[in-house]
């Protein structure tokens, strides 16, 4: 089971396509999501949020709130203690404790609108909404700054007045908005565009970003008499959830018990914390259950999107279109606190090629927006926007094939990263000549329309996880996952745990554990479920294996060396036994007279994990007299290592190339002159719906499984939101006769290139 | 908060409660009754996840106000499954991986059904334009445009016409 290349053929429930377990619950409304929980007594509370984008907050006068019949608590971020602070690991990347916590409650300025200042909890919602008009705020109200680079500039308004840039030495005499410069790089950038054959360069900017799941924040908390707490969530990490609230609350962590929800979506938007600390501190002041939903125009004001960029690149080739250096400057909004994905950016930005030379900047910048949160491929969408529409440039210059040029300069294993990693079973190249050959590509482009191809490259992440298998007394199995499944994931830890046991998958089950049930688990996101909590889950099963063999060898008594575990029964291969095999089942049901029950739990730090790559083709039209772009035909390839179940592998594929769509045509943030967000809606902040989109095609490429999963996976939720931006701006230029250089190339801005052209 | 009695028929059986003031059809159902397939996505109309039928017509149940249910006929996703057997279209959506968090997918059901009952044998666009008021951000819509599309074929073949 663990030398990790298993043929395909030998496999019987691991690339089929059941039905996933939880599935009947989801399409019959039975499904609990955060919002769907209700306690007896359960208070409904409500945010107060600042309507300035920059303001000092000089008085919260709650009494006359706390005045009101049927209000029993108010809060402020006076509640909170976060006593030494510290860091806590949140899926992409460590986040600060004090900063989650004057995020989710304002500590002496708010940074941006929509900041939460103060929370109540009342008996209606009628009380909490009337509560909220009666907290008095005085603001001494700051110039503020939105855009990244008026941030950067030396008079522009400073957020934090103990914010001085790391990574440059000296240490800066002044605090700035720039939080981090991130420099990485190899080799001799200079020399090598001093003798480069042909050099292409641009200026790119993109928007902020919303991940945009449907599912808006809730929580109910409830503090018990003793300080024993239950969280109930829609979150990506359970044990994320309760490391911040105990170190914002300053309580043990083994009073606080945290219950997932269903999520309805997150896109790593649910990696850290907005609601739970406050409802908690709401019900530790009254006593009582405390519900907190956000509405849609809070997810937006106050949730995070991803970073806007701009970014500054510059390439050097051979005249035979190989790639000999490229320089970049990268600067990624933060929003209101550090944190912004810009050294995640600089490490993906051309991780898909070979390149000798590379010199790459990153300013992770402050201003005045919403603190950003992880967002599927944190980093890379931006960065790979700018290096793949340069390849294109490039390209068009030599007179290349889009495909050859990404062929040419590809990665292949043994090849280094600029972040140190050396490539390994790595399918680019196989990727790419799959791709070239699928009739999307072999079709010529219809009259009127443009293609566009672009790539995409994501680390994957192993480490922390748990998972349990316990065989019911019928033989019946079921898996204890300890993360969140936010796209499928029980179907997959269920097949795989079918597959060691050898059993159909009707016969396991698979549920999500509460922080009491299960050991402990990094956050579902870095696209490491299916890795490493697959792995800890497989392990599980091997386990129960051995102690099965252990049993029927003890039955029949023979030496265990002579029982094979085949299709769910332990079968004798000892001549000298005449004996029938032993099922799951029969094994199962005298469990108590062979060891009492068989049941395994494991826990791992899973390393391994192997990097993804992704490709997709483009096919689009605009309308000359609107300037809407309509995409009408879309493949996407990736390889995937090998897709435990298939449909949901190709739903990951499929959705974040609708996203990166939307990301690219006509997803942004609009603020106003007073620093106020003019689209915190669903009907202003546009979306991609069914009739935006066509069918979208994929390839799954399965040329390279990972050595290092039991069944060759790799992840692969977050690579294909990477390449969709440019396949998408690359087609549009050629329709334009210009190169588009500014995300989201929306009607408007189609309209006025067109025009200027 | 002035409430009223409120007397409806909720997939098929009556109903009495007290709602009213500002309060949403959504919320009545959620709050109140404890139906809570029906979601709460934006509350102001433009992602369908608390798509309902009242009296034959597709709604969103977040712009109607509950005391408008008066005497009118209400159909929620926890209708939908016949007896203990699932519709067509939510078998075809689990077939066909039509979903991966899951929150979207009662409105889109609700919706779906509502088109198959007016047209059984639909066209991918008229799919995805009857689709369009219902977000979904995980799926892309691929499959569940295919799931439709293969719900409405195997309906018209119990039922042909």
């Amino acid at each position: 089971m663990s030398d990790g290349n298993q043929g395909g053929s030998k496999l019987k429930v691991v690339g089929q396509r059941p039905v996933r377990p939880d599935g009947v619950d989801k399409v019959t409304g039975r499904a609990m999501f955060g919002a769907d929980f209700h306690l007896p007594g359960m208070l409904t509370g409500r945010i107060k949020r600042s309507p300035h984008a920059h303001a000092r907050i000089i008085r919260i006068d709650t009494s006359a709130a706390e005045a009101l019949a049927g209000v029993k608590a108010v809060a402020t971020g006076a509640d909170f203690d976060t006593g030494a602070g510290g860091e806590v690991e949140a899926g992409e990347g460590a986040t600060a404790v004090k900063e989650v916590a004057a995020n989710c409650l304002a500590m002496g300025k708010a940074l941006y609108q929509g900041h939460a200042v103060a929370a109540v909890a009342a008996t209606s919602p009628e009380i909490a909404a009337e509560a909220l008009d009666l907290i008095e705020v005085t603001y001494e109200v700051l110039p503020h700054v939105i855009d990244v680079e008026e941030a950067i500039a030396a008079n522009a308004p400073v957020l934090h007045d103990d914010l001085f840039t790391t990574g440059v030495t000296p240490k800066p005499a002044k605090p700035s908005n720039v939080a981090v410069k991130t420099v990485m790089g190899r080799g001799d950038v200079p020399g090598a565009f001093a003798a480069a054959d042909v050099t292409v360069e641009g200026h790119y900017s993109t928007a902020a970003v919303h991940q945009g799941y449907i599912e808006p924040h809730a929580c109910v908390a409830s503090f018990g008499a003793d300080g024993q707490s239950v969280v109930w969530c829609s979150s990506q990490g359970q044990f994320l959830v309760r490391a911040l609230c105990a170190k914002i609350l300053n309580m043990p962590l083994s009073d606080i018990k945290v219950i997932p929800a269903e999520i309805g979506g997150g896109f790593g938007g649910k990696t850290t914390v907005y609601l739970e600390p406050v409802a908690l501190a709401l019900s530790r002041k009254c006593g009582r259950p405390v519900k907190i939903v956000m509405s849609r125009e809070e997810v937006f004001l106050a949730s995070g999107p991803t970073s806007g960029a701009v970014m500054d690149i510059k390439l050097a080739a051979t005249e035979a279109g190989k790639i000999t250096a490229a320089e970049m400057t990268l600067k990624y909004q933060a929003g209101a606190f550090p944190g912004s994905p810009v050294h995640l950016g600089c490490m993906t930005a051309f991780a898909c090629y070979d390149v000798e030379n590379l010199a790459l900047t990153g300013y992770d910048v402050v201003s005045n927006r919403p603190k950003v949160a992880a967002y599927r491929a944190p980093g890379a969408p931006m960065a790979a926007f700018a290096v793949e529409s340069a390849i294109d440039d490039l390209a068009k210059k030599l007179g290349m094939d889009p495909i050859d040029i990404r062929i040419l300069n590809g990665v292949r294993d043994g090849m280094k990263t600029v972040y140190g990693a050396t490539v390994r079973s790595c399918a680019f190249v196989e990727m790419l000549e799959q791709l070239k050959a699928h009739p999307h590509y072999q079709t010529p482009v219809a009259a009127g329309q443009a293609r566009g191809v672009a790539a995409g490259f994501w680390f994957n992440i192993g480490g922390e996880s748990s998972a349990a298998v316990h065989v019911d007394e019928d033989g019946g199995v079921t898996v204890v996952s300890s993360n969140p499944d936010i796209g499928g994931s029980r179907a997959s830890m269920a097949m795989m745990a079918a597959e060691v046991l050898g059993l159909p998958i009707e016969k396991v089950r698979c549920t999500v554990a509460d922080t009491t049930s299960i050991g402990f688990s990094g956050s579902t996101g870095g696209s490491r479920v299916t890795f490493a909590t697959g792995m800890a889950v497989c392990q599980a099963a091997e386990k129960v294996v051995v102690d099965l063999k252990r049993r029927a060898a003890a039955t029949w008594e023979c030496d265990i060396a002579n029982v094979e575990w085949r299709d769910g029964a332990a079968v004798c291969t000892d001549p000298a036994k005449d004996v029938k095999p032993l099922s799951m089942k029969a094994l199962a049901s005298k469990s108590a007279k062979t060891g009492g029950p068989i049941a395994s739990e494991v826990s791992i730090n899973a390393q391994g994990a192997a990097a993804g790559y992704g490709a997709h083709i483009c096919d689009l039209q605009i309308d000359r007299e609107t300037g809407r772009t309509t995409v009408v035909r879309y493949t996407a390839a990736q390889d995937v290592g090998r897709a435990i179940h298939p449909s949901y592998v190709e739903g990951q594929l499929q959705g974040g190339a609708a996203q990166g769509v939307g990301w690219a045509l006509n997803e942004e943030y609009v603020y106003g002159p007073k620093g106020t967000l003019d689209n915190a809606s669903f009907l202003d902040y546009r979306m991609p719906v069914a009739s935006d989109l066509p069918m979208i095609d994929t390839i799954l490429v399965e040329t390279k499984p990972n050595p290092r999963h039991p069944f060759g996976a790799k992840g692969v939720g977050e690579v294909p939101i990477v390449p969709p931006l440019a396949a998408v701006a690359n087609a549009v230029s050629q329709i334009v006769g210009k190169r588009m250089t500014s995300l989201p190339l929306s009607p408007a801005r189609v309209l006025a290139a067109m025009e200027e052209k | 908060m002035s409430r009223v009695r409120i007397s409806t028929i909720v997939n098929g059986e009556p109903v009495e409660f007290l709602g009213g003031g500002g309060q949403s059809l959504l919320d009545a159902l959620r709050d109140e009754l404890r139906l809570t397939g029906s979601k709460e996505g934006c509350g102001t109309g433009d992602c369908g996840a608390c798509s309902v039928v009242v009296d034959g017509r597709l709604v969103c149940s977040c712009l109607m106000l509950a005391p408008e249910a008066e005497g009118k006929r209400i159909e929620t996703i926890e209708g939908m499954q016949e007896g203990s057997e699932l519709h067509p279209l939510q078998r075809q959506f689990l077939e066909h991986a039509a979903l991966q968090c899951g929150f979207c997918t009662p409105g889109l059901l609700v919706a779906s059904k509502a088109l198959l009952d007016r047209n059984p044998d639909p066209s991918e666009t008229e799919v995805r334009y009857w689709l369009a008021g219902n977000m979904c951000r995980c799926t892309g819509y691929d499959k569940v445009v295919r799931a439709v599309l293969d719900a409405a074929a195997e309906l018209r073949q119990e039922r042909p016409r």
